[in-house]
């Protein structure tokens, strides 16, 4: 079980939390004007490192609102949180 | 008294040096890189094979599933790839002269709300024009096959009924991978162990090697059975998979008598269970939300799953946890496998099976070895190429698959 620390709320169990996969990811400026490959990257490519990500995460059971966190995929640990519209800390491992 | 397992030599397989060059390199020594091998040798005459494991044999999702074989899928390019893989599992212990316990005791999804009954009998019927072994049976007939099961009105999620596929069943997965080891170095076939991938050999956009922590192996061609770490043996080739990889966990009780005659799935409550061969209970989860390279999940996921177990099979109650585990499986957007060529030439990917590989792996090792020896996909994996995220054409088994990913 994940201690995350929200920031609106503080440090909650992870079972108030719902997961939204990868942070960043901006949604096209101009969808009609992508090919079927950059399509596809937008919908389903998303990265998968092994060590940093940065993603999202939603306290559904405390005040609702998203935010970001920093996270290694191996050992789980979180490393950063940060707030929507914020951009991640150097060690991010954001795109 | 639980079933007897068979006694086997103590060395099933050499453990060679790495040569200097194959003609086919694998990438992974689970099940599905030893199929790949063994159906590469088997079928189209390829020998001169390397099968490279960063660690020991077998030790990753193969030592981790729940062994779970059944081929009841609802979309007709799935049902025909399970469905030949279940024909070439029940062809196997001969042809592999291993009899690695693969037993038909079927497999039943349980449905427990009238959105699930609509579906499963969808999946029965879709299954039957499959010329699948597929059935709907009633509470009754679920508490006749599986005595121990609850089907009392009185519970938060009652039993409406069941799909039912009696040709489906378990199999002991280690024999499993020990049985295709030793056929592919009988048929010689190099399997090396502690032999990591660091990085791809390329000549302009076809690969010609690989760099391994045992030195550099030259290949005229590579295939790609990395499961879970698929994600990064793409990026180390430099392209890009649509895979997210997640903790899926399992876990056994202590050993028990037979109590537990076939194999219950329920998506809806999420947990499967059957009754190992030993006499432990086997139970696995859903994955955990977030993605992991960790080989561990939560605690409350078990949880959850033991909260459904008990509800639904009352004796359970008294049953203690022996041992959880985890194991890090590979997941696409449409819950579906890839099997097919790459952009990099001569390089082939066979992953994204995410929380049902064990079952696919004759299937996958049949399809992906005509893959690779002839560059060309075969009719059973033509659907499961990277090319569909693209197109569009998508194989959406998120729900329709009888379980939960």
């Amino acid at each position: 079980m994940l201690l995350i620390e929200c920031p609106y709320c503080g440090a909650r169990d992870e079972t108030e939390y719902q997961y939204g996969g990868e942070a960043h990811v901006p949604y096209p400026e101009d969808p009609s004007q992508l090919s079927d490959q950059e399509w596809a990257e937008y919908l389903f490519y998303r990265n998968n490192p092994k060590g940093l990500l940065a993603e999202r995460w939603a306290h559904t059971a405390g005040c609702r609102r998203w935010f970001n966190v920093v996270r290694d995929t191996v050992t789980y640990e979180i490393k950063a949180v940060y707030r929507m519209g914020e951009t991640a800390p150097q060690n991010g491992g954001a795109r | 008294m639980a079933d007897q397992l068979p006694e086997h030599p103590d060395f099933l397989w050499h453990n060679p040096d790495p040569k200097s060059s194959y003609d086919v390199v694998i990438v992974g020594g689970g099940g599905h890189g030893l199929a790949t091998a063994y159906y590469l040798a088997k079928n189209h005459g390829i020998t001169n094979i390397a099968v490279l494991e960063r660690g020991w044999l077998a030790g990753g999702n193969m030592a981790r599933n729940t062994t779970i074989i059944r081929s009841n899928y609802l979309w007709d390019e799935s049902a025909a790839m399970y469905e030949h893989s279940l024909k070439l599992w029940e062809q196997l212990p001969e042809e592999l002269e291993y009899d690695f316990l693969f037993s038909q005791r079927g497999v039943m999804n349980l449905a427990h709300t009238l959105g699930d009954v609509r579906e499963s009998m969808r999946r029965v019927y879709a299954n039957q024009l499959n010329g699948i072994d597929a059935e709907w049976i009633t509470p009754d007939q679920v508490k006749e096959l599986c005595p121990i099961i609850n089907i009392g009105d009185d519970i938060r999620y009652p039993v409406m009924g069941a799909t039912y596929q009696p040709r489906a069943g378990i199999a002991k997965h280690d024999h499993v991978a020990w049985a295709f080891a030793r056929k592919c170095d009988e048929m010689g076939v190099d399997i090396i162990q502690n032999c990591e991938v660091t990085g791809f050999l390329k000549d302009g956009d076809r690969v010609v090697g690989v760099e391994t922590s045992r030195g550099r192996i030259n290949a005229g061609k590579v295939g790609l059975c990395g499961a879970g770490h698929s994600s990064v043996l793409a990026e180390l080739a430099g392209f890009r998979l649509p895979i997210q990889s997640h903790p899926l966990q399992a876990l056994v009780s202590e050993l028990h008598e037979p109590v537990h005659p076939t194999v219950v799935m329920s998506n809806h409550v999420h947990v499967y269970v059957s009754q190992a061969h030993k006499g432990e209970l086997v139970m696995g989860a859903g994955v955990d939300a977030y993605t992991g390279y960790g080989q561990r999940g939560a605690f409350h996921v078990i949880e959850e799953q033991m909260a459904a177990a008990v509800e639904l099979f009352p004796i359970f109650a008294r049953a203690h946890v022996l041992r959880t585990w985890g194991g890090i499986v590979d997941v696409t957007l449409d819950a579906s496998p890839i099997v097919s060529k790459t952009p990099v030439d001569q390089l082939y990917v066979n992953c994204g099976w995410g929380t049902g590989g064990f079952k696919g792996t004759p299937g996958a090792g049949y399809s992906f070895a005509h893959t690779i020896a002839t560059d060309e996909a075969h009719p059973l994996n033509e659907a499961f190429s990277l090319e569909r995220f693209e197109t569009g054409v998508l194989i959406d088994e998120h729900g329709a698959a009888a379980v939960a990913h």
